[in-house]
Parts: C-alpha cells; sequence; structure tokens
C-alpha cells in the first residue's frame, strides 16, 4: 500500500544489524534525553510557552478543575503555565488600572461563570480611578484556603506583572498557621515557597514534610511526565474554553451551604481556652503587605454567612465558631491599626442565607454583583491614593 | 484495548514467535484468542454478562463453523481437541472465581463453576441438534445469519437492548428499573458478526474453503482485530495461518512501526483531539460558529487517529503473530472526492457492504421484470448500502442520516463524475489547472464527510440539525 511503502519497500532491508543498531541507539537517546531533562529542568521554559493570550483568549481564571472533561480546566503546578495561561500574562493597556485581586475559592469564583465572579462584575461596572483610567480587575484567585498560597501567587505576580492595585480577599479558613502549607500548590512549589519563608521570616518549617521535593529519578523526563502531560492538556483545554466559555464544571444540583449547624465549639480543633494569636498566619498577611511595597494594596474580610439556624448561637456557619471568628476579627483589625493597612472588613456584609451557594463563603452571581459594587467604590476611593 | 492488553499482547506474540515451533503457534494464536476475548470484555454492570458474552461469542463462533463446514467435511481429532480446548479455557477462566482480583483475567468474578458447566452444557446440546437439523444446512445457514442480524438489531436498537437489559436484571435478580441500553456492551460482537455472515454467506455460494474449529475459531475472534477490525476474509486469512513464518527481521521491524505508529495515532494524537472534539455539551455551550468549526475538525482527525491507530496496532500485532492483515485505511482524508474516501476509510467494512449487499442488491435489481434505470439503480444502491453501514453504527436516526448523506453523496459524485468525465480528461493537459482542481476535490470531500460526522457524533438528531444550521451560519 502506497502509505506504508517506506516500511515494506525500505531502502535498506531491515536485518538483524539493523535492529540492534536502532535499539541501541534508541537505548542511548533515551538515556540522554533523561539525562538532559533531570540537568537542564526545561518545565518552566516549557510552561511559559502557550497558546494562550497568542491563538487562544487568556482564560479570566487561574487553571484549577478536578473533573477537566466536564470542566474544560485542570489543576497543575507549574506557576509559569498557569500565569501564561491567564489574560493577566497579557500587556496592560495604556489606559489600564491593573487591579489584581487574590483569595480563595470565593473570589476564584466557585460555581460562577467568569464574567459573574467579582473581577468580572467589577470590570462589567466599567469603574473609572482616579487618574482617569479604565479599572481592570484581574481574578488570582485560586480554589484552597491557605494565605501562603495567596503570597505564592502574589509574590509570582507582582515579578512578572505590573499592578496599580492589590485587592487581598480572604477569610478566617485561609489563616489557620498548622494548615498553610496544605495547599498542594504550595506543596508541588518549595523552591519559591521556601524562598519567602526564608525572605520574610515566616513561621513555617522549610523542611517540613508536607512539601513535595523530587528525587534525581523525579527530574527526569519520565518523572516529569505527568507535569510535561499537564501543560500539554492545559494548551488542549483551551481550545474548548475558547469556543465555549465554560472553565468549571457546573453541576445541575448541589449540596446548598449549611444553615443548620454541628454543635462543635472547635475550630481545626482548638477550644477557645486553647487558642493563641500565633494560631492564626497574620505573618504571612504582614509578608504580603510587605512584598506589595509601592503598590497599594487593599485587604478585604470575606462576607461569609451568618446563620440563623440551629446552633447558630454558638456558631456563625459551618465553618466558624463564634469566639474563634470574634477572636480572628478582633486580632485582624489590631494588625490593621498596627500597619495602617486598608481593610474592608465584609464578614457581615452580606449575613443572608439565600446569598450562597454551597458554602458559606461562596455568593450567588447577585450579591457577587453586590459585593463588587462594595469593593469597586473602594478600589476607585483607593486609586486616588 | 488499552495499552496494558497492547503491550501484553505484543510481548505474546513475540514469545510465541521465538519459542514456538509453527505448527505449535498457530495453536498458541487460537488460545490467546479464546482468553483474550475475556480480557478484552469490559465489566457490565449486568451481573455474570462480562462473563457470558464472551462465552456467548464462543457459542455462536462453534454454531456458525457447524453449519459452514464443507459438505463432505468431517469432525477430525483436531476439532475435536479444539472444542474440548475451548471448554477446558473456559473452565479455566471460571476457575478465576477463587483468585484474587488482581490475578483474574476477567473484569468481574467469573459466575460460579457449577453456573458455567450448566451453560456449557446446554451450549454443547444445542450445538449438537441444530447442527443435525434434517435437510441439509441451506435453511438452519439462513437461519443463522437471521439469528445473527436479529441479535445485532437488539443490540444496537436502544429500546430493545434496554427491554433485553431489563429481563437479564430480572434473570440475575437486579433492579429492572435502572435497565439501560449500554449495559449490553458485548465486545466484538459487531466485527464477529461479520464475520460470520461472511462465512455463511460464502458456505452457501461454495467460496468457503474447508476450515478447522481452530482455523474458524482464530480468524472469527483473532485477538489483534477483535475490537475494532479489520474485517478479513477467512479465505485469506487461513492461507496465512497455515504457512506462518518464522522469525524474521523485517517483520519484526515492520510490525513494531506499525505497532509503534498506532499507538502515537491512537493514545498521542487521537486522545489529545478528544479533548477538543465536537461533542454534545461542547455543541450547546459554543458560542461562535468559527468555533464549532474547530471542534468538529477536531472530532474528524480525532476518529480517523483513533480508527487507524487501532487498525495499525492490529496489523503490527498481526504480523508479529505471523498473520498479515488486510489494510483498513489509506490517507481518506486526502482523497479528492467521496468515491475514493470510502475505497481508503474502514475499507475491509466498505468491501464488505460491497461485496455482501451492493453487488447482491444490484443483482437482484437487474433481474426484476421492470429494470430501473441505471441512475435509479445507483441511487438505490448506494442509499440502502450506507444506510446499512450506518447501521452497523446503531440503530439511531443519527446514524441513518449519516449513511443517507454518504450515500447521497456517493450517488451525486457518480452522476457528476459520469457527466464530467470528458472535462476531467482535458485537465490532463493543463497541470496546474489539474492540481488545482485536484486540491478542491479534497477540500470539498474532507468537508463533505466532516459534516457527515455532525450525524454520528451527537446521539440526538435534533442537536445534530441545530449544529448542522450554526456551522452553515444559520
Amino acid at each position: 500500500m502506497q502509505t506504508w511503502r517506506w516500511l515494506y519497500k525500505p531502502g535498506k532491508p531491515f536485518d538483524r544489524r539493523f535492529i540492534i543498531r536502532v535499539l541501541v541507539k534508541t537505548a542511548l537517546l533515551f538515556v540522554a534525553l533523561n539525562a538532559a531533562f533531570a540537568l537542564l529542568d526545561p518545565l518552566p521554559a516549557l510552561g511559559r510557552l502557550s497558546l494562550y493570550n497568542r491563538v487562544l483568549p487568556g482564560r479570566a481564571r487561574l487553571p484549577y478543575g478536578e473533573n477537566p472533561a466536564a470542566s474544560y480546566n485542570l489543576s497543575l503546578f507549574s506557576l509559569e503555565a498557569m500565569f501564561a495561561a491567564h489574560e493577566v500574562a497579557r500587556a496592560p493597556a495604556r489606559d489600564e488600572f491593573r487591579v489584581l485581586l487574590i483569595g480563595d475559592s470565593a473570589a476564584w469564583g466557585i460555581l460562577l461563570r467568569p464574567e459573574e465572579t467579582l473581577a468580572g462584575q467589577i470590570n462589567a461596572a466599567g469603574l473609572v480611578a482616579a487618574d482617569g483610567r479604565r479599572v481592570r480587575a484581574y481574578n488570582l484567585g485560586y480554589p484552597t484556603m491557605s494565605l501562603t498560597k495567596d503570597l505564592l501567587l502574589l509574590d509570582y505576580a507582582l515579578a512578572r506583572t505590573r499592578a496599580d492595585l492589590i485587592v487581598w480577599l480572604f477569610t478566617l479558613e485561609s489563616f489557620d498557621a498548622q494548615a498553610q502549607l496544605d495547599s498542594p500548590l504550595v506543596q508541588h512549589n518549595p523552591a519559591p515557597t521556601r524562598a519567602l519563608i526564608a525572605r520574610y521570616g515566616l513561621a513555617q518549617d522549610s523542611a517540613d514534610p508536607r512539601f513535595v521535593d523530587l528525587s534525581a529519578w523525579d527530574e527526569t523526563l519520565i518523572g516529569r511526565r505527568r507535569a510535561l502531560a499537564d501543560l500539554l492538556r492545559l494548551q488542549l483545554y483551551g481550545v474548548p474554553w475558547a469556543v465555549t466559555g465554560i472553565d468549571q464544571e457546573y453541576p445541575a444540583d448541589y449540596t446548598p451551604r449549611a444553615v443548620d449547624l454541628p454543635a462543635d465549639v472547635t475550630w481545626h480543633g482548638l477550644r477557645e481556652d486553647l487558642f493563641a494569636p500565633a494560631d492564626l498566619a497574620f505573618d504571612v498577611l504582614r509578608a504580603g503587605a510587605e512584598r506589595a511595597g509601592d503598590v497599594p494594596l487593599l485587604l478585604v474580610n470575606e462576607p461569609m454567612l451568618i446563620s440563623t439556624g440551629m446552633n447558630s448561637d454558638i456558631r456563625y456557619n459551618f465553618f466558624y465558631p463564634r469566639w474563634a471568628y470574634d477572636a480572628y476579627r478582633r486580632l485582624l483589625l489590631e494588625e490593621r491599626d498596627a500597619h495602617g493597612w486598608a481593610l474592608l472588613d465584609l464578614g457581615a456584609a452580606i449575613p443572608d442565607a439565600d446569598c450562597y451557594t454551597d458554602s458559606a463563603v461562596h455568593l450567588t452571581p447577585a450579591c457577587s454583583a453586590d459585593l463588587a459594587g462594595t469593593v469597586g467604590a473602594a478600589i476607585v476611593e483607593a486609586s486616588g491614593g | 484495548m488499552t495499552l496494558t492488553h497492547i503491550l501484553a499482547f505484543a510481548a505474546a506474540a513475540l514469545l510465541a514467535l521465538v519459542a514456538l515451533p509453527a505448527r505449535m503457534r498457530a495453536w498458541a494464536l487460537f488460545v490467546t484468542s479464546v482468553v483474550a476475548i475475556y480480557w478484552l470484555q469490559p465489566a457490565v454492570t449486568i451481573r455474570r454478562m462480562d462473563f457470558l458474552f464472551p462465552t456467548m461469542t464462543l457459542g455462536l463462533v462453534m454454531l456458525a463453523w457447524l453449519l459452514t463446514r464443507a459438505p463432505d467435511q468431517r469432525l477430525t481429532r483436531e476439532d475435536a481437541g479444539a472444542a474440548a480446548l475451548i471448554v477446558a479455557l473456559v473452565l479455566l477462566l471460571a476457575f478465576g472465581r477463587a483468585l484474587a482480583p488482581a490475578y483474574r483475567i476477567t473484569p468481574s468474578v467469573p459466575p460460579p463453576l457449577s453456573m458455567v458447566v450448566t451453560w456449557l452444557a446446554a451450549g454443547g446440546i444445542a450445538l449438537i441438534v441444530l447442527s443435525r437439523v434434517p435437510g441439509g444446512r441451506a435453511r438452519p445457514l439462513l437461519a443463522l445469519a437471521l439469528g445473527i442480524v436479529a441479535l445485532f438489531a437488539v443490540l444496537k436498537t436502544e429500546a430493545l437492548a434496554t427491554e433485553v437489559s431489563r429481563l437479564l436484571r430480572g434473570w440475575t435478580g437486579q433492579s429492572p428499573d435502572l435497565a439501560r441500553a449500554d449495559e449490553l456492551q458485548w465486545l466484538g460482537f459487531s466485527y464477529v458478526a461479520f464475520r460470520l455472515l461472511h462465512t455463511a454467506r460464502d458456505r452457501q455460494t461454495g467460496l468457503l474453503p474447508a476450515l478447522s474449529l481452530r482455523e474458524y475459531t482464530t480468524y472469527a475472534i483473532f485477538f489483534p482485530a477483535f475490537t475494532a477490525g479489520p474485517i478479513d476474509r477467512a479465505e485469506r486469512f487461513v492461507g496465512e495461518l497455515r504457512a506462518l513464518p518464522g522469525p524474521d527481521a523485517a517483520r519484526f521491524v515492520q510490525g513494531g512501526m506499525r505497532i509503534a505508529v498506532g499507538i502515537g495515532k491512537k493514545f498521542v494524537i487521537a486522545d489529545s483531539l478528544a479533548i477538543l472534539a465536537l461533542d454534545t455539551a461542547k455543541a450547546q455551550a459554543a458560542t461562535s460558529t468559527l468555533g464549532l468549526w474547530a471542534l468538529l475538525y477536531a472530532y474528524a482527525f480525532q476518529i480517523y487517529f483513533d480508527f487507524s491507530g487501532y487498525s495499525d496496532i492490529a496489523i503490527g500485532l498481526g504480523q508479529w503473530c505471523g498473520v498479515k492483515l488486510p489494510e483498513n485505511f489509506s490517507q481518506p482524508y486526502l482523497k479528492r472526492n467521496i468515491t475514493l474516501f470510502w475505497q481508503s476509510w474502514h475499507i475491509t467494512l466498505s468491501q464488505w457492504v460491497r461485496f455482501y449487499v451492493f453487488s447482491p442488491l444490484s443483482r437482484f435489481l437487474l433481474t426484476r421484470p421492470r429494470k430501473p434505470s441505471p441512475t435509479v439503480l445507483v441511487l438505490v444502491g448506494q442509499l440502502v448500502t450506507m444506510l446499512i453501514i450506518g447501521l452497523w453504527h446503531g440503530v439511531t436516526w443519527g446514524f441513518v442520516a449519516w449513511g443517507l448523506w454518504h450515500g447521497a453523496g456517493l450517488f451525486v459524485h457518480k452522476v457528476y463524475s459520469d457527466r464530467t468525465r470528458a472535462h476531467y480528461l482535458r485537465l490532463r493537459a493543463h497541470p496546474r489547472l489539474g492540481r488545482a482542481v485536484e486540491v478542491a476535490g479534497v477540500l470539498i470531500t474532507f468537508h463533505f464527510v466532516a459534516l457527515g460526522w455532525v450525524w454520528f457524533a451527537l446521539p440526538d438528531i435534533g442537536a445534530s440539525w441545530d449544529v448542522f444550521v450554526r456551522l452553515l451560519g444559520g
């Protein structure tokens, strides 16, 4: 058959010597490629190679997804690839007032379409900064609750793009000092996280076993095949994302946020009498403020559901016993006063249960718009210095 | 076939090639094929069915062999040995019930041994009775063919398959309310059915050579081609099987290259394109015509690389087993008209349908007292042929539309080429213009085929129509 002529009518016969030569060369090439890959570590450079913002539109939020086939999105650990896929990787327009918005799943926008997230709603509002530039918010939220993860993303973003304002959204859950390294994104980026720990003297242990350190074998082409496949899949999923605008799975139904709460007064195993300020990672928040440097920083204590159901006398919601949240809020206000931070304390701003979807911090599109109104006004105000 | 299956089959083929003499290798292919159909069978939610389906395949194959034997063909000791080996292998696989899942070859726990013995005894008695029906083989052969077609229709028709699933669930004590058509995943049946129908028809016409049970079974369920073809012809296949070559460097390279290319096509290219390919969810959510075309192109290439990749793997494994399987694809998307496309896409299926449907149908129409005009003859022949290819994939309106789409395309091309032949001949004097016309032909043919995939890709005909209209700017 014509298609396979080269195989069935070869120029030189395929004899035993030919096979041995091929096998030996293949083995040598295999070893050389793996060794070269381990030595050169081309993954960061490959991560920066992206079809996004060139052939495909940039993603409106950082790649994250547990069911890629339905969400056209996937979770990966390459910061280079994640940012290269994001619309923030584009150079800012001349009249753009660039706002970087970092935070947890509430900022990322679980169950919200890109245009319904806080960043999307701020952009839709068509805000103008004090100097006349258009306010353009970029959603750099990521769905795990850890200030260290936020700091990691902020540090990476500031090193690669201009920012006119940073809005950092958080809630108490991100402050758990023991859980700072629980985020897989942090664990799989040990080098930059350790650098942050060293630079800002953070309380975390650089030798923490939760860090995923690669062995020499893990660094080879074979060892890194999963990471390489993720880079490729991220590019491929860009096509259905571009065609459909879908970047997360929207289930037809989901378990709604709890209104009736357990009779539990502990927070992450802590009782009120054993709680100490060091249990909250304010050192990371201070590091973030330091990292922001001259770029104005607006801190936002996220709105949360304040339940009126069973046991709501001892708990605000599924996440927090009242004493824990009150202690956190008191400490937060003290830190604000001590450092002169700009803080929007919106913890109790949207208490209505109907405003929340599957969690006590995930807002519906309408309530996300309300929040955008408040945060947007603060952005405009902050843009005036 | 997963990568694990492919690598295990390749290792087994190489081991047999190196370690066994030719005659033993033929038996090894037979044994491996019998075991492979149990290994390849995916798990089925209806209890015991993932063991029963391969067992039924073997029963059908043995029945077909009994009925398609040459008139003067007697049972030999080899046939008895092959039958005994099949029974022994089925019983051996049933012993897997006592093994931990990691050591079991079947996808789930096999049925109790007593049940398998009962099935085998009942099957054996049924085979003997059916093979001894008085009055010659013509009627049993016809009944076999009709039975296979009926079984095919049940498996491929959602309503019928759901009903059968409901009955089977009742039999196994599972909830009939949860019955679904896609539970009847009888792996390989589509291909086995076409092979059995071919032998039944060729026995009637006297074209089929005398085959032993071992040869016939190996042909029908040859493990490299069991899941995705090609659909070989028995006389050709057995010719290869009877002259299995010894170890040969050239064949090792050629087979290995085909397997490697096939793995690349299927597991790298096709599986990557599957991420972008058109499906119901993407079609509904697509916001632009251009995007919809991108999804359709991805689907067109995904289905090509997936299917032709499997064919390459089958051909490569076949070569390592010493059997040269027929080619199934020959650059179909580079063909300048739809007729050439169908001569290079799923070639063995096209040839099968042309041989057993188009030609007999044309002959039948020509022998009618009122002969149809050549144009009507071509139209009916093409539509019926392509309709059958469509229905082979499943009895749905989408596959009907896909078959009619291609049938109409083939008819229009035939009429067009008849009327423009002289014009095309004149183009030979203008090579550049001829080349341009050829390129245009390739592009038009590809887009015609790609648009046809819309009917094929989406399970709902209404959704297909909607996508079709949107693709054309509606």
